[in-house]
């Protein structure tokens, strides 16, 4: 352990890094997600069109390929922005997609007649999905959603590699190769359990946003 | 429309570096064969008896560095580490083509070593003392220096004291190297401070517009500049000293000293080496054999 506590203000600093990039993909992500879905059930065939066209390109693209997109690609368009905004922005299209596609699930399962009600009150397209469909959607969406989110945590160890640094992944590649610690510990004993704090205490809050939304059906 | 062309340049380069490392420039620049001892002698239970009985080493090398050890279209490696290890190879009579070439990335050196998964390691490999306390250095036997490049129209930036003088200037590495440890002392901030996993992409990052800099030893360097077609150019001196060493497992003297021996008895075939190696590159000067270390 002592590799690790030798350099625990490095790993403190990583730590922060990797929460940080997490917690503004988690507040580009989940909007995004919610809005994408909209379009993917709207009665609008262009914003339908244009929802899947969404979800199969950023679900069927690796990761790496939409950082590389955003880190190298919009430079080439002459869009210049720092390396932690592109890392961010392709971490969110990406997991937007998933977000969307377990919205939509949510969406399926409230039944018809919620919307025809909406519907019979006078309510238009965007106030019954809002007021009527969607508060039930997400109650049933807590779990699926849960694990795209904390796979998306991990897959915040991706965007280290483009230009970001300082995340924890980093940091543990910096002190293995360039200051010549031993893989093993370092990587263990410090980026595994800084993830770990990380996607145990998402875990822990998601058991009880579930337990708070559930209704008795 | 103002599509730059960055990245198809970075490609070219890339390609280019390739070309220029493989030494596929004419027939003058045929990597030269190594002599071959006969049948040589070492004390019983030396790790050289034991080679030189097995007919065969193994070697770890980079197979992604131009210059210094690089994987070509054939599957063979080439570069000046590649001609040092084919010269001690050639001390304890093993042809190169009876040396197994492991690929070795930066992060896995020391592990390899102390793994026995490979006899050396000679991947533009610096010397320094963490490093020593897990496994022992021959030589060095090349030192190169950090510098820095940047756009041919940048005036603003002359040396690494610009990064201290200006903290919104950016400079690119690599993630867990040498030189990307150096400049963090001349940096005001570091956010400043971009990091990938190849020299190709800092290129490409610099040739957009992304990052003001780029920072590692001069001979990677040189080897960008000298294909960016004027694009980027290199600033300032160098600013550290890069000694490259072979590593060997750590204890090992006996084998450290056969090391310097066989290559201070090879100073001709260490200047061909560098002369078809890394020594393409327009802009190098052709080194001596440094002083060596003490072996411990």
């Amino acid at each position: 352990m002592s590799p690790v506590l030798d350099n625990i203000d490095l790993f403190v600093d990583g730590f922060l890094t990797s929460l940080e990039i997490i917690l503004w993909a988690l507040a580009g992500t989940l909007p995004l997600g919610v809005l994408i879905a909209a379009c993917r059930v709207s009665p609008i065939p262009p914003l339908r069109a244009f929802g899947t066209f969404w979800v199969t390109t950023f679900r069927n693209t690796p990761l790496t390929v939409v950082l590389v997109f955003c880190a190298f690609g919009l430079p080439e368009l002459g869009i210049n922005r720092s390396f932690f905004f592109f890392g961010v922005l392709g971490l969110v299209l990406y997991t937007s997609a998933f977000v969307c596609e377990a919205v939509r699930s949510g969406i399926n399962s409230v039944p018809a007649g919620q919307a025809e009600a909406a519907r019979s009150i006078g309510l238009n397209f965007t106030q019954g999905l809002r007021y009527v469909v969607l508060p039930q959607a997400l109650r049933t969406v807590v779990p699926p959603l849960g694990s795209v989110v904390i796979a998306m945590m991990k897959n915040s160890a991706v965007v280290g590699a483009f230009g970001v640094g300082g995340d924890l992944w980093s940091t543990g590649q910096r002190l293995t190769s360039a200051l010549g610690y031993e893989t093993f510990p370092i990587f263990v004993g410090g980026v595994a359990v800084g993830y770990l704090i990380i996607t145990l205490t998402a875990g822990a809050l998601l058991q009880v946003l579930e337990r708070r939304v559930a209704i008795a059906r | 429309m103002s599509f730059r062309r960055g990245a198809l340049a970075a490609t070219m380069t890339a390609t280019a570096l390739v070309l220029a490392a493989c030494g596929g420039s004419g027939d003058d620049t045929a990597a030269p064969e190594p002599e071959v001892a006969e049948a040589p002698e070492f004390e019983a239970g030396t790790t050289m008896a034991e080679l030189a009985e097995a007919g065969t080493i193994r070697v770890g090398t980079k197979f992604d560095q131009p210059g210094f050890g690089l994987e070509n279209l054939e599957g063979e490696v080439e570069g000046f580490d590649v001609e040092i290890a084919k010269i001690i190879a050639g001390g304890l009579g093993i042809a190169p083509e009876d040396i197994e070439w492991v690929q070795t990335p930066s992060a896995v050196r020391e592990e390899v070593l102390e793994g026995d998964e490979v006899d050396m390691v000679v991947a533009t490999y610096t010397i320094n003392d963490t490093r020593k306390e897990r496994i022992s250095f021959a030589g060095p036997y090349y030192t190169a220096g950090q510098q820095i490049m940047v756009a041919a129209d940048n005036d603003e930036i002359t040396g690494p004291e610009s990064f201290t003088d200006n903290p919104d200037a950016t400079v690119c590495s690599v993630t867990g190297s040498t030189p990307a440890e150096q400049i963090t002392e001349y940096l005001a901030s570091p956010d400043q401070l971009v990091l990938f996993d190849e020299y190709s992409q800092c290129a490409d990052s610099l040739s957009n517009g992304q990052v003001d800099a780029v920072t590692t030893d001069n001979v990677i360097l040189l080897g960008f500049v000298s294909e960016s077609d004027g694009e980027f150019k290199l600033v300032g001196e160098q600013f550290t000293e890069e000694p490259y060493g072979i590593g060997i497992p750590k204890g090992d003297v006996a084998f450290c000293e056969f090391i310097h021996e066989t290559l201070r008895e090879n100073e001709d075939a260490y200047t061909e080496a560098w002369e078809a190696t890394a020594g393409q590159v327009e802009g190098t000067e052709t080194p001596e054999l440094p002083e060596f270390d003490e072996c411990a």
